[in-house]
């Protein structure tokens, strides 16, 4: 097995201090960056095929050299550290164990464009971690890592830690920008894309906390050891957030390309009380399912979206056998209603309206003509909106209905749902499905 | 008398400082969060008083202020329990979590604040801690694999005035402590001080 690269210290609690960070030589990556120029940078970066791990997977390399350096306004970096996405908490520990690896791979993307200020977004919600990365930023100014001259290089940096306020659209970037800048955290038009015109207009790089984890390493190791991990076409360890139905849930890096299989199995335990797979996602809430059929997907970019999913965050969230795919299905639907910034109609209404079928169904007043319209609902939501909430929406609704739909029928004509029993007559537990109680008139 | 002192106002000033010269409207979340720790919520006066620091309209800021559930403008408790319902702390008994906040609490649901003042109860979303499901923050601070009779536990215990200690870090005092810690004013960093 591939030795871990970004969680390899996590078993030593004495990395979370500068100090001991720089015993396992901690900020050598930085000071290799330093002595080559920002081109050269780019240029390891791009070669060791470092893909983002925020979800969308573009390379990162790629994406630093397309920041322009030569416009006259400052360049922006921005670390997005919403972690948001359900099922998804690898950027959390990441910065809980090992904060500087962190601020070393800022440090560098910012070298790389020519950036002196760098902000961290950091998720509102994430108290803790927060406060930790502000300590690390001190410690880091303290000791001349940030300041009016890196290391001593003469090049200067300064690093603002930002918090959010609670909500989960500020994760796509263009929201965090405007989120940043003091206004609502609602998505802009691309283009221009950010590398061009992002923070305060100016030429703006944003990377996932997970993704500038892996760039100290990919510095002080070089691009061919880099590459030579995982597949060839994602390249590297992965730290995938396992969660839901397993023995030991938790962040597991592996090398990319791992199976379904040897994750469950090797590391997390396998599914709690020995039951077996029903569903999971491969990268959280707004990735289509999958089911036991897919066991030994690999998993790595192409080989999920191969199997008609995405790798998204890497955050897979198990449902075993006793699970009812309708209500889980309700409930992620349920967050992407109440996430949705409000800008456009298909998101906002649709998210709305779809919940109260899915209310509906679960609570044994489904109609079967409700499967058709929660159908043409998804249909009218997919790639119909500003962003990608919209379509991550859609995801846990049109890939539950392709794999589970005898269950949703089955809710349907035995007026319950058959997973729990619970139904109108088995009497509502909660408010909430005693508030739906009588049927919504919704049609298509 | 204003919601923020003249050493608040003093300390507002430092918060805006962490952002580049015009772009100050940027520190709009940490002021609301400053108002807040002060008031314990933001009222329309709090409101008032950020978009006088930032030289922008009530309404402007209001309009920022209504879209983050961290910002809270309403009446809160002392104390925010936050209780996360989605899938992965759903599946592991998240439901049962919540109905436990409710009932010890003494909160109906559809409420949100406890007749007492001490507790607002909130369905949380997805807190990124999903190994250790199901997740309560109370003044974000987290608790790990909460079952509903530690539910009810942390409950009484934050009734009695104490302050039980979260699976890592440090526990805010109250929501307005954690507002505090939110501006930026209890950890050392650019822009804070001295």
């Amino acid at each position: 097995m591939t030795a871990k690269v970004i969680t390899a210290n996590w078993g030593r609690p004495d990395v979370v201090s500068l100090e001991g960070y720089r015993a396992e030589g901690g900020y050598g990556g930085l000071r290799a960056a330093l002595e080559r120029t920002p081109a050269e940078v780019i240029e390891t970066v791009k070669a060791s095929g470092l893909r983002g791990r925020g979800g969308a997977g573009f390379p990162t390399g790629v994406k630093m050299s397309f920041v322009p350096q030569d416009t006259g306004k400052p360049t922006y970096v921005v670390a997005n550290f919403d972690e948001s996405e359900p099922g998804t908490f690898k950027d959390r520990e990441l910065i809980e164990r090992e904060p500087h690896q962190f601020l070393e791979g800022l440090a560098i993307a910012a070298y790389a464009i020519g950036s002196h200020e760098a902000y961290v977004y950091c998720r509102g919600e994430f108290l803790h971690p927060g406060r930790m990365l502000a300590r690390a930023i001190a410690e880091a100014y303290g000791a001349g890592i940030f300041g009016p001259s890196v290391l001593g290089s003469g090049y200067e940096l300064n690093v603002v830690l930002h918090r959010g306020a609670g909500a989960y659209i500020c994760g796509e970037e263009t929201a965090l920008l405007s989120s940043l800048e003091g206004y609502r955290g609602q998505p802009r038009l691309r283009p221009p894309f950010p590398a061009v015109e992002g923070l305060y207009g100016s030429p703006t790089l944003i990377n996932n906390v997970e993704t500038l984890c892996n760039v100290p390493h990919i510095l002080r190791n070089g691009p061919e050891w880099y590459a030579s991990i995982g597949p060839e076409k994602s390249p590297g360890t992965k730290v995938f957030s396992v969660s839901g139905k397993v023995e030991r849930p938790g962040n597991y890096e592996v090398p990319m390309g791992t199976p379904l299989r040897t994750l469950l199995e090797a590391h997390a335990g396998g599914i709690l009380g020995g039951r077996r797979l029903k569903a999971w996602t491969p990268g959280g809430s707004s990735t289509p399912m999958l089911t036991d059929e897919h066991l030994d997907v690999a998993l790595d970019f192409e080989s999920v979206a191969a199997a008609g999913s995405l790798l998204g965050t890497g955050a897979i969230i198990v449902m075993d056998e006793t699970d009812c795919i309708v209500e889980a299905t309700r409930r992620l639907f349920r967050f992407y209603a109440h996430e949705s910034c409000g800008k456009c109609t298909p998101c906002r209404e649709g998210t709305w309206w779809g919940n109260r079928v899915l209310d509906r169904i679960e609570a044994g007043y489904g109609r079967p003509e409700d499967l058709p319209l929660l159908d043409d609902l998804g249909r009218n939501i997919l790639f119909r909106a500003f962003c990608a909430l919209a379509d991550g929406a859609v995801s846990p609704i049109q890939s539950s209905l392709r794999y589970f739909r005898d269950e949703y029928e089955a809710h349907i004509a035995e007026r319950r749902c058959p997973i729990s029993g619970r139904g109108p007559e088995a009497g509502a537990r909660t408010e909430l499905e005693r508030g739906v109680s009588a049927p919504v008139e919704v049609t298509s | 008398m204003g919601v923020l002192s003249p050493e608040l106002r003093a300390t507002a000033e430092g918060i805006k400082a962490r952002y580049p010269a015009g772009r100050e409207r940027a520190a709009i979340m940490p002021l609301l969060y400053l108002v807040q720790s002060v008031e314990g919520c933001v009222t329309e006066e709090g409101l008032r008083e950020v978009g006088e620091l930032l030289g922008i309209t009530t309404a402007e800021v209001e309009a920022v202020a209504s879209f983050y559930t961290m910002v809270r403008l309403r009446p809160t408790g002392r104390h925010v329990v936050s209780v996360c319902t989605n899938l992965s702390c759903a599946l592991r008994g998240a439901k049962d979590v919540y109905e436990a906040a409710h009932r010890a609490t003494g909160i109906v649901h559809g409420g949100e604040l406890s007749e007492d003042g001490v507790f607002t109860v909130h369905e949380e979303e997805c807190l990124g801690a999903c190994d250790a499901a199901p997740v309560v923050q109370i003044d974000f601070a987290n608790h790990d694999r909460v079952t509903p009779e530690r539910m009810t536990e942390l409950i009484d215990a934050l009734r009695r005035g104490e302050i039980p200690q979260p699976s890592r870090g440090e526990a805010p005092e109250d929501f307005r402590h954690a507002s505090r810690i939110l501006a930026g004013l209890e950890d050392p960093g650019r822009g804070d001080g001295p």
